[in-house]
């Protein structure tokens, strides 16, 4: 049977039907819906004011490709300029082939790409080393929470190189609605409450960061990439089978299956939470050792890295404060569980892995 | 918890927990009517049972209040055939004759007969009164299988004069005489088979289910409800809710109390209780159960986000135990005030929840649910299945 004229031109042949709606468009007009939709996201949500400098984590990816993409069409109509940050994790045998991506595409979109390395960064900590060390010390691997966190301080330090005042990054609905699913069952009240919005506004010092795809489900972004034929890395990283994320995944694609709509419906869930004042995380101060943002004495990072170098590589996963306590004094409240896998800042992508950047 | 108990303890501890959740919201009153919604799962029926214990002369600190049980005869919803019906209807008989409570029995085809009032929410009752009584309507009323009003405490709307039942009707059964009319039945199975989704049939169901017992409730001037979600069915339902966009309602959906409908306050006394202690208890305490299928019973596991979840959170619970639990305690930490404050919006009609909708030009996902860039001019409203 033939395929049904496209719902908004009338002239062409419709070459999909969206998941959310049910339309059928052809490619060109799904395409521009596509991109009204991000600039919409943006302008609304006030994310990227005029003048900003922004920017985008690059791995290469098919979200921050067309993240990238999409930005860059719509660079002059906010008033923006755009840098590319890529971040080497140090995972041979899949991020030099994502690198290699990225390189060819900061080639043709003619936009500056800046790579940092967690080698330099880190004092020579790859994440194989990472890996190597946390092996075998537990159910499932930990190295994706340390790279997960370490991605974050990364970007925050190329974004800086740069000079930029936004950051980006391309995750879409399919992984906020991940991340909530991720929330709950873990229990983690404090990041249900700080989730749920569009990006941190950057408090005490970090850049403010968004995710302009977040209202776009996984699909459409594939689809958008298809159609404008990009060219994008799209591998398994090595660590992925092994993390959280990989059940919350296999949930959201079960209910999607039962009702198309379920991956928005969890994040207008998010965003609707309730959570007793009790619960909320406390206001965030500075890490003492490194002036980042922190919620106790020692950032995320500095924990990570300090439990690596001891030789206690999950010193600063999971609940309870174990050697940390000798860092600072106790806060005021309870600790929330310090298990950064279930951050805002989902991951996705084929890797399904914890990690709380793109990975792409 | 992975303790071990013997026998007896197990039973301490299990009778402890009902009652310490009870005591500990102080909701119930002495000399409350209050109506235990019993579906014949084991759930319910060890709350009952419970609830039967607690009152028996011989117990510590008896409880106090004033029972009923209700039973929602659903198996038009299920397309059961009448004999099954009356099968069960008799084991249902057979049980609850032994409890010594007032025991209406409605059918969910009554739900066709429920006034409009219903859907709108009463003022909030004063705290601490014995209940005050909603005016029944009277089309309700004037069925022939009218569940007739007690000789207790004057029915309802007595200016209706409705002594007109037709059966005679004595404190403990009242039960409808016959099988509900084939025009009802028909048109409940109708309903229920436009519905092209299970999970779209299982949130209509809850909602008439909900909508009937409160009726119920409301006409024999019982001010409080006790459902037996469990535990374990409250994370699940928890998830589910989740899943379905109802985040700013989970509050009112999974706790304690719910007292969405003014006047009925619904109350869920087993939500501290696993599952695999109500079945532990019930197999050593020999509670009396009566099994009925339900919409989605030998549906597919993919066949409905409530089943999937139930199967998700369980299969999760073996690998990480303290899944359930866990989820559980989240849904304490969850408050019943919308998020910014706006409390006085306009209602949902069907869950008389406030409407948690945003303006259509917001950067949220319920602006991109319903907003259209495909350069048409009207925006096509999205409807779910």
């Amino acid at each position: 049977m033939p395929a049904p004229q496209c719902f908004s031109c009338h002239a062409a042949r419709a070459a999909l039907r969206r998941p959310r709606s049910g339309q059928a468009l052809c490619g060109p007009c799904f395409c521009t819906a596509f991109e009204a939709e991000v600039l919409h996201t943006v302008l609304a949500g006030r994310l990227l004011p005029p003048g900003a400098v922004v920017a985008v984590g690059a791995s290469g990816g098919k979200d921050s490709t067309v993240l990238a993409h999409v930005l860059r069409e719509l660079a002059p109509q906010l008033g923006v300029s755009l840098r590319l940050v890529a971040v080497d994790e140090g995972i041979g045998g899949y991020r030099d082939a994502a690198l290699a991506a990225v390189r060819r595409q900061a080639a043709r979109w003619d936009l500056p790409l800046t790579v940092v390395a967690y080698a330099d960064l880190f004092g020579g900590w790859t994440m194989d080393a990472v890996a190597r060390s946390t092996a075998g010390t537990g159910r499932s691997r930990a190295c994706c929470t340390f790279c997960g966190v370490l991605r974050r301080r990364a970007l925050e330090e190329g974004a800086r190189l740069v000079g930029a005042t936004h950051i980006v990054t391309g995750h879409n609905a399919d992984d906020m609605a991940e991340t909530v699913l991720m929330n709950f069952l873990r229990g983690d009240a404090g990041r249900l409450a700080r989730g749920g919005g569009l990006g941190s506004r950057g408090e005490g010092g970090a850049l403010p960061r968004c995710r302009p795809l977040q209202l776009a489900s996984q699909k459409e972004v594939v689809l958008y990439a298809h159609f404008r034929r990009l060219d994008y890395f799209s591998e398994e990283c090595v660590y992925a089978p092994e993390a959280f994320r990989g059940h919350a995944r296999d949930l959201l694609k079960l209910l999607e299956a039962a009702r198309p709509s379920a991956a928005l419906d969890l994040v207008h869930s998010a965003e609707r939470l309730a959570l007793a004042p009790a619960a909320r995380p406390p206001p965030p101060g500075a890490c003492s050792r490194c002036g980042a943002l922190a919620s106790r004495s020692l950032c995320q990072a500095c924990a990570l890295l300090d439990g690596l170098q001891r030789g206690q590589p999950r010193l600063a996963i999971g609940k309870g404060r174990g050697g940390r306590d000798k860092e600072g004094p106790p806060g005021p409240l309870p600790p929330p569980p310090s298990d950064p896998e279930s951050a805002p800042g989902p991951a996705a992508g084929e890797c399904g892995a914890a990690c709380k950047e793109r990975c792409e | 918890a992975g303790d071990a108990f013997c026998r007896d303890c197990f039973r301490a501890f299990y009778v402890h927990k009902f009652r310490a959740v009870l005591g500990k919201n102080r909701l119930i009153f002495p000399g409350e009517k209050v109506l235990l919604a019993w579906s014949g799962g084991p759930s319910s029926s060890s709350m009952v049972w419970q609830v039967l214990e607690g009152l028996s002369q011989d117990s510590a600190k008896r409880l106090r209040f004033v029972p009923g049980v209700v039973y929602v005869d659903e198996g038009a919803a299920c397309g059961r055939s009448r004999e099954d019906r009356a099968k069960t209807l008799t084991d249902v008989r057979q049980i609850l004759q032994t409890l010594g409570f007032p025991w209406p029995i409605v059918t969910l085809e009554e739900v066709f007969a429920l006034p409009p009032s219903v859907l709108r929410c009463s003022a909030q009752d004063p705290v601490g009164t014995m209940g005050t009584y909603k005016v029944a309507v009277d089309s309700f009323l004037q069925q022939q299988r009218t569940l007739a009003a007690e000789g207790l405490r004057g029915s309802p709307s007595s200016a209706q004069g409705e002594e007109q039942p037709s059966q005679p009707c004595t404190q403990d059964s009242q039960d409808p005489v016959g099988p509900p009319p084939a025009a009802q039945t028909e048109a409940l199975s109708q309903l229920f088979n436009s519905v092209k989704t299970l999970t779209a049939k299982e949130e209509l169901l809850q909602t008439l289910r909900t909508h009937l017992i409160l009726h119920v409730a409301r006409t024999h001037g019982y001010s409080k409800v006790m459902t037996g979600d469990s535990c374990t069915r409250l994370a699940i339902k928890l998830m589910t809710c989740l899943a379905l966009g109802r985040g700013a309602f989970l509050a009112w959906d999974t706790g304690f109390s719910d007292e969405r409908h003014g006047d009925v306050v619904v109350v869920r006394p087993m939500r501290e209780h696993t599952l695999k202690e109500v079945a532990f208890y019930n197999r050593l305490f020999a509670v009396p159960s009566v099994f009925t299928p339900a919409v989605d019973t030998k549906a597919s596991e993919k066949a409905s986000i409530h089943r999937l979840m139930e199967g998700f959170l369980l299969r999760l619970q073996a690998q990480f135990p303290s899944t359930v639990s866990t989820v559980y305690r989240t849904s304490e930490k969850l408050v019943k005030a919308p998020r910014d404050g706006c409390a006085a919006g306009p209602r949902c009609l069907l869950c008389m929840c406030s409407l948690d909708v945003d303006s259509a030009d917001s950067a949220t996902a319920f602006g991109a649910q319903t907003q259209d860039f495909s350069q048409t001019p009207p925006p096509t409203p999205r409807a779910k299945a």
